[in-house]
């Protein structure tokens, strides 16, 4: 099973947190802090798993994360999950946003958290892999975004214009600035589907 | 209302969505600022939950679950979120369903409205909708949900689109957590789902099944068989990683299990190519391996193999292969610690990583791999890292391992305890660790339990104590300063070793000490008040010491005020006490009054350690109820009769304790006896009294203290604190010597021996754990245990434990009552859903309902009854058929046995209820074993270290002939496995050496000359390589070829590489993209006489003629001299024999098989064959891979079945040196083949 998913940047600040058992807001925050205090302190080029953290579970647990760029995925899983395959389905999970916000970058993880939400929704359910194919997850986030846009429809027009003023008129934040590439290339792993 | 709902979207335009909310958010970098912020637009958002339209209220809750995230809580809302949930559009949908399973909980009230409309999203056409429900619901299902919910999601489980069924595969998980009763009527249709023609929805129905099984493995024991055809089908390493960690988790229960997955699994260690699947496979196979470590004929080939990928795994360049090949490397540890110690280096290694995590697995197996023999080193090594690790959590880390690893099991390894005082000591030199009260425990319990070491501790002890140091600047050194507790205690308990009493009372008494903590200098004091009394009791023998006691007495008057001063209540009852005492004791010397004896009785006694569960195990006595009230429970006052019984009640209290008072005499003598046991058993109350106090003198002859004992070489005064290192040497000398003693015994011993025996290790040889005497003799004092102790180790299962509720009997068939809760409409009866269809052919069988516990009980004993049968039957079966049924143990693994136990099964009435156990035993039970080449292995592997003509052999023999009896059997059972063995370590090479050395003898003598199926395939003075080659059950094109590589060479032998040149009728398997003449590597290399044992498999078309593959082995020899390219042409001969597989058949369904009309027949005559019938027959069924249908005296059936199905039947018959064949099969060229190979073998010999 896995216990929670989270993602957060280099300070630590959360850009998704999904807890498959419920928590307080405070715990979580708590969580998250002392995951990152965890994750923070290691090398680039050290292993993959963590042992400890003390929030969530207990000895069972493990975390598995990768950092690309200027993120860190953290899985928190027990002791039922296989390693490698957690770190391939992170992987996974990676490409399949580079795919869906095409050249994902930290800012779209920041300003479209529903969407990285729905996605790994079709990845992971309820603490279990659901999925890991990528394309298969694709048609399906695809299918659902088109839905929704055939919804909107004339009703969504202003809305859109507007949002689009709006990203207009605030240079402060530019879209075109890439934070880092996030899809890199995974070192030593070799393919696991 | 147009215009209305114009006006909505234009008002909507200027709230802010969630992008506009994170974009200012990002632009209050202040934190104060950003708060402010935040609450603003929270506030705007209930202002926007308050308004109707419903896309207003969507925004305002995508915003919340982003606030969410950041911490904020979002309960409040909860009703609005199911407002969005009920939302016709699937965009606002999807919002809800998203914040509601980012917030809600058990708890969350709000969440009982929801149950109709997410029946109703369930239900929708639209397969996004029912999947957006689903996914949210599994993350706030509750019990009342799942209740309601369960039937239709079960309904879902077999909806049309994939999509939804896996979904809803998945949530069942869920749903059974959290409604244990939906368990077992669904569980037939999620079994249905591992057949599910999508893979995605397969492999939930795994993931869903392993998670169960992984809590309450039991109960899916009879799911083996259906999840090894999965394992052996399936190609989703997904799903394949989750079946064989789920068998992994199985095999605990079932070792014949473990049995059965060996071959695969190991299979599939040598053919995936996926890191994953093989790391999972190395470790199930581990757990198998560990469940059949109890009572199994080793499988050292498999740990071998697995061991050796997990070094490949460890030396990889990739961090995470390490870790992972380090942890599952600890978990052989465990069991099989000898083939873990051989890589010691490589671990030692692993301390010196860079990643933390790496070194503390490291650390984790060291504390395995230590022995007697490289403790010392293995200590002096982790000494060495204490010194240069920064950072003090791994140095704490360290800390706790050196000690974790010096006192594992009793201190088993610690042959110098001095050496291990002085480690300690050395450890409280470390800055800044927390772990001082650690080490102080150590030093204590070394102390009271190793009589011999008190000596030499107590002398370290003074030295700690007076060692500035560790008193100064304790604001950093709190951890430390622990340690003086332990100091402290032990100087002043065991003050008869000290030296020098008088100079470590100054060094406990100095004014620094009123800064160390309380309850250390309440300890402080305590002990000077011992070392005083020791002071005492020496002051007695002469009048110089008389002033040392005036002298010690000024010194006790002088300082003790400082602690009467105390802030600390312990230290200051304690101080002001033992002034007393002193002033007393001064005015009484001033009297000449004699009282050393009296002031040393008031500590007198001996600590013992107590056990830690003893307490525990102090059984209760017979007749009391801890249950039982002790007065009447009180009840409640309800009317005026009973207010005045409850008057009467006030006065009822004295009575009791009058009565009380009346016994009190023996009660307090028992309390007293108590608490003396009590005290006794406290290792920490100082004034311990034994039932007789003695002086000390007279407990403590000097005849009693060991010291003496302690080996010569090592000085008993040190001067100075102690090193631990000069013990490393002093102990190496110690055991040379130990050993040149030991190797004259022998020498005389071996003069004595007329035979030498070439398996006698060399005094030279590396000696063995046993050897290693302790330095001291160590009388580790027991840990006391309460009188008739209860053997109560059984650790319960955590009552809070959310899956012991899942702890349900799947195989039991489903009862009536057990159905899912289906929506009713009022109407009385229930209304039968699609989902019940499924259960109903089993209804009638429910009837018996309430018989049925009784009755499975009754199965069970039948069961194990006819078990119990079946193994009497084996033994006598194995008396009956002496020479065939010892062969059985041999190689072969007993396909006769099989053939006569199944039909005794089939003949059994099976009853319905237990059919899934019997079938899982048939199961197990059915296929052969496949352990055959393992042995073999095995065998060779030791060959090397074996004389070749063992002169104990002949009688061996011998003896295996008398043993024929089933009682004698039972006994030598063991021995001659072992027997069996050494036999077999010889069967390699047994072609040349039985003909030149004993052969003619042994053949006479030897009634069953061992077998074996592996023969020469090539060899040169590098390398000698034999080979088996056997058909694949699984697969009807694959032959698996094991070949043994033995290293004959002196050199290293590495990068071998195996090539065959393909026919077009067989070929060798190559990786996916490899050319079709490329080699394969072999996936290890070969030091210096060791052999191993790869496998090959190859797909083969036809199998109804024999061939020939040429084929090269290229390897480097690497010696001292430098290294070379060396090459070995070998043919590989496909015979017939290879394609068939031993199969059991029963003596009708042969009898059918004859009769068919499409078996054609041959026969062969063989002459002058000067066998016995047995052992052709047994030359017959290993050889040649038959089975044994029927035998009647000279003249048996016997069956084989090839891997592509052709049936062959032969009927042997004998009479007079002379055997007739007469054969019968489907495929006459392989029967030709055949018969002409089965002519060969005995013409061979």
């Amino acid at each position: 099973m896995i216990k929670a998913i989270l993602i957060f940047n280099n300070h630590g600040k959360p850009r998704l947190s999904k807890f498959y058992e419920h928590y307080t807001e405070d715990t979580e925050q708590q969580i998250i802090r002392e995951t990152f205090h965890l994750v923070s302190k290691r090398d680039d080029n050290v292993c993959n798993f963590l042992e400890g953290g003390m929030l969530i579970g207990g000895s069972d647990n493990k975390l598995i994360y990768r950092h690309y760029a200027t993120l860190y995925f953290v899985f928190c899983v027990d002791s039922s999950e296989s390693e490698l395959g957690i770190l391939d389905l992170i992987q996974v999970f990676v490409e399949t946003l580079d795919k869906c916000f095409e050249n994902v970058c930290e800012l779209d993880l920041i300003f479209h958290m529903d969407k990285v939400h729905n996605i790994l929704s079709e990845m992971v359910m309820g603490g279990m892999v659901l999925e890991t194919n990528m394309n298969e997850i694709i048609t399906q986030v695809d299918a659902q975004n088109k839905m929704e846009k055939s919804e909107a429809g004339i009703a969504g027009a202003p809305a859109r214009a507007v949002s689009a003023v709006k990203n207009m008129n605030l240079p402060e934040i530019p879209r075109n600035i890439n934070i880092g590439d996030i899809s890199i290339k995974v070192p030593n792993l070799p393919s696991f589907k | 209302m147009a215009l209305k709902k114009v006006k909505g979207s234009i008002d909507r335009i200027f709230d802010k969505n969630l992008q506009d909310l994170v974009r200012g958010i990002r632009n209050h970098k202040d934190d104060e600022v950003k708060a402010k912020y935040i609450s603003t637009c929270i506030d705007e958002i209930k202002q926007e939950l308050k308004q109707e339209n419903i896309s207003v209220k969507a925004n305002a809750v995508c915003k919340l679950t982003y606030l969410q995230m950041l911490g904020y809580d979002i309960s409040w809302a909860a009703f609005n979120i199911v407002e969005v949930m009920s939302s016709s559009k699937f965009t606002y949908k999807r919002m809800g369903y998203l914040a509601a399973s980012q917030s809600f909980h058990d708890g969350t009230d709000v969440i009982m409205l929801t149950t109709n409309q997410i029946r109703k999203d369930l239900n929708s056409p639209n397969q996004y909708d029912t999947g957006v429900a689903l996914t949210g619901l599994s993350c706030f299902v509750t019990p009342d949900l799942s209740r309601d919910l369960a039937n239709d999601i079960m309904t879902l489980m077999s909806h049309t689109k994939p999509y939804i069924r896996k979904k809803a595969v998945l949530i069942m998980y869920k749903v059974f957590l959290k409604y244990p009763e939906s368990l077992r009527p669904a569980f037939p249709r999620l079994k249905e789902k591992l057949d599910d023609p999508d893979p995605g929805v397969q492999s939930a129905a795994v993931n869903v099944i392993c998670e169960l099984a992984r809590r309450n493995p039991k109960n899916y024991l009879s799911l083996a068989p259906l999840f090894f055809k999965l394992m052996t089908s399936s190609t989703n390493n997904w799903v394949l990683i989750k079946i064989i960690k789920l068998f992994g988790a199985l095999t605990p229960l079932e070792p014949r299990l473990g049995k059965k997955l060996i071959e695969p699994l190991t299979n599939l260690i040598h053919s995936t190519s996926a890191m994953s699947l093989l790391y999972e496979c190395v470790n199930t196979v581990i757990a198998v391996l560990i469940s059949l470590s109890t009572g199994m004929p080793n499988h050292s080939a498999s740990i071998q193999l697995c061991v050796q990928k997990l070094r490949i795994l460890i030396e990889d360049s990739d961090q995470n292969l390490k870790y992972l090949g380090l942890l599952a490397m600890s978990k052989i540890l465990k069991t099989h610690p000898k083939s873990v110690q051989s890589h010691k280096d490589l671990i030692l290694q692993c301390l010196d990583d860079k990643d933390e995590s790496i070194r503390l697995r490291a650390l984790d197996l060291l504390y395995g791999m230590v022995s007697k023999k490289n403790l010392m080193e293995i200590v002096k090594k982790l000494m060495l890292h204490v010194d240069k690790a920064e950072g003090t959590t791994y140095r704490d880390e360290l800390l706790t391992k050196i000690i974790d690893i010096c006192s594992q099991s009793n201190y088993q390894y610690i042959t110098n305890f001095e050496w291990y005082i002085s480690i300690l000591v050395e450890l409280t030199r470390l800055e800044g660790t927390r772990h001082g009260h650690l080490i102080a425990s150590q030093m204590l319990d070394v102390a009271v339990r190793v009589k011999a070491i008190r000596g030499f501790a107590v002398s370290q002890m003074a030295l700690l104590l007076d060692s500035a140091p560790l008193l100064s600047g304790n604001m950093q050194r709190k951890g430390i300063c622990e340690v003086l507790y332990a100091a402290a205690w032990i100087c002043g308990e065991f003050s008869e070793y000290l030296e020098d009493p008088v100079q470590t009372l100054e060094a406990m008494l100095r004014p620094k000490v009123s800064t160390l903590p309380g309850h250390i200098q309440a300890v402080y004091v305590q002990n000077a008040a011992k070392l005083f009394a020791a002071v005492l009791r020496n002051g007695q023998q002469g009048s110089q010491e008389g002033a040392a006691v005036q002298e010690t007495i000024q010194l006790l008057t002088d300082q003790l005020p400082i602690f009467v001063q105390s802030a600390d209540l312990e230290v200051q009852e304690r101080a002001s006490c033992f002034l007393q005492l002193v002033k007393y004791i001064q005015k009484l010397q001033q009297k000449d009054v004699d009282v050393g004896e009296e002031v040393t009785a008031l500590f007198a006694g001996e600590l013992n350690p107590v056990a830690p569960k003893a307490q525990k195990k102090v059984p209760v006595p017979e007749g009391l109820d801890l249950d039982a009230w002790i007065n009447d429970p009180p009840s409640e006052p309800e009317s005026e009769d009973e207010k005045s019984k409850s008057a009467f009640a006030k006065e009822e209290p004295q009575q009791p304790r009058q009565r009380h008072r009346e016994v009190d005499e023996k009660e307090l003598a028992r309390r007293r006896e108590e608490r003396k046991q009590e005290q006794a058993n406290n290792p920490f109350y100082i004034k311990g009294s034994t039932p007789a106090p003695k002086g000390y003198q007279d407990t403590m002859g000097v005849e009693h203290i060991p010291v003496v004992q302690i080996d010569l070489s090592v000085p008993l005064k040190v001067p100075g604190m102690a090193t631990s290192d000069k013990y490393v040497k002093i102990e190496e000398e110690r055991r040379k010597r130990d050993r040149a003693e030991k190797g004259k015994k022998k020498e005389k011993k071996k003069k004595r021996e007329k035979r030498s025996r070439g398996d006698r290790r060399n005094e030279s040889g590396p000696e063995s754990e046993e050897d290693i005497r302790p330095a001291q003799t160590v009388d580790i004092v027991t840990e006391e245990m309460p009188e008739n102790a209860l053997p109560s180790d059984d650790e319960d299962r955590d009552p809070n434990d959310p899956y012991r509720a899942l702890d349900i009997d799947l195989d039991k068939p489903l009862a009536e009552s057990e159905t899912l809760p289906v929506r009713k409409h009022r109407a009385p009866d229930p209304v039968k859903s699609p989902a019940e269809d499924g259960e109903k052919p089993e209804a009638p069988q429910e009837l018996k309902k309430k018989s049925k516990k009784e009755k499975r009980e009754k199965e069970k004993k039948e069961e194990k009854k006819s078990k119990e049968e079946k193994k009497k039957k084996k033994h006598r079966h194995e008396a009956e058929e002496d020479p065939a049924g010892e062969k059985e143990k041999a190689p072969p693994p007993a396909p006769e046995m099989e053939a006569v136990q199944s039909p005794s099964k089939s003949k059994q009435e099976v009853p319905p209820a237990s059919a899934p156990a019997e079938d899982l035993d048939f199961w197990l039970s059915n296929e052969p074993v496949p352990s055959k080449s393992q042995e073999a292995v095995v065998a060779t592997s030791k060959s090397t270290t074996e004389e070749p003509a063992d002169p104990g052999q002949g009688s061996d023999i011998e003896d295996a002939k008398s043993s024929k009896h089933k009682k004698k059997k039972q006994k030598k059972e063991k021995e001659e496995k072992e027997k069996k063995k050494k036999k077999q370590h010889r069967v390699p090479n047994q072609e040349e050496e039985e003909s030149v050395q004993n052969g003619t003898v042994e053949e006479e003598e030897d009634p069953l000359p061992p077998m074996s199926n592996y023969c020469l395939l090539a060899e040169n003075t590098y390398i000698k390589m034999v080979c088996d080659v056997q058909g694949n059950l699984q697969d009807s094109s694959r032959v698996v070829v094991s070949v043994i590589f033995e290293n004959k060479s002196s050199s290293f032998l590495k990068s071998m590489e195996f090539n065959v040149l393909d026919s077009l009728n067989a070929k060798l398997q190559r990786p996916e993209g490899a050319g079709p003449h490329d080699s394969l590597s072999v996936p290890f290399q070969l030091p210096p006489g060791v052999s191993n044992e790869a496998r090959f498999v190859f797909s083969v078309q036809s199998i109804v003629m024999p061939q020939k593959l040429k084929g090269t082995l290229t390897f480097i020899v690497k010696s001292d001299d430098g290294s070379s390219h060396e090459k070995l042409d070998f043919k590989l001969h496909f015979t017939c024999t290879s394609y068939l597989t031993t199969t059991p058949c029963y003596s009708d369904a042969y009898a059918k098989l004859l009769e068919s009309a499409d078996m054609k027949g041959s026969s062969a005559r063989l002459q002058g064959v000067g066998l016995p019938f047995q052992h052709l027959l047994a030359k017959i069924c290993f050889h040649h891979h038959f089975s044994v249908v029927e035998k009647i005296n000279s003249c048996a059936s016997l069956y084989s079945r090839s891997i592509q199905g052709h049936h062959i039947c032969l009927l042997v018959k004998y009479t007079d040196q002379t055997v007739t064949i007469d054969a019968k099969c489907d495929e006459s060229s392989l029967l030709g083949n055949l018969l002409d190979e089965i002519k060969l073998t005995f013409s061979q010999s």
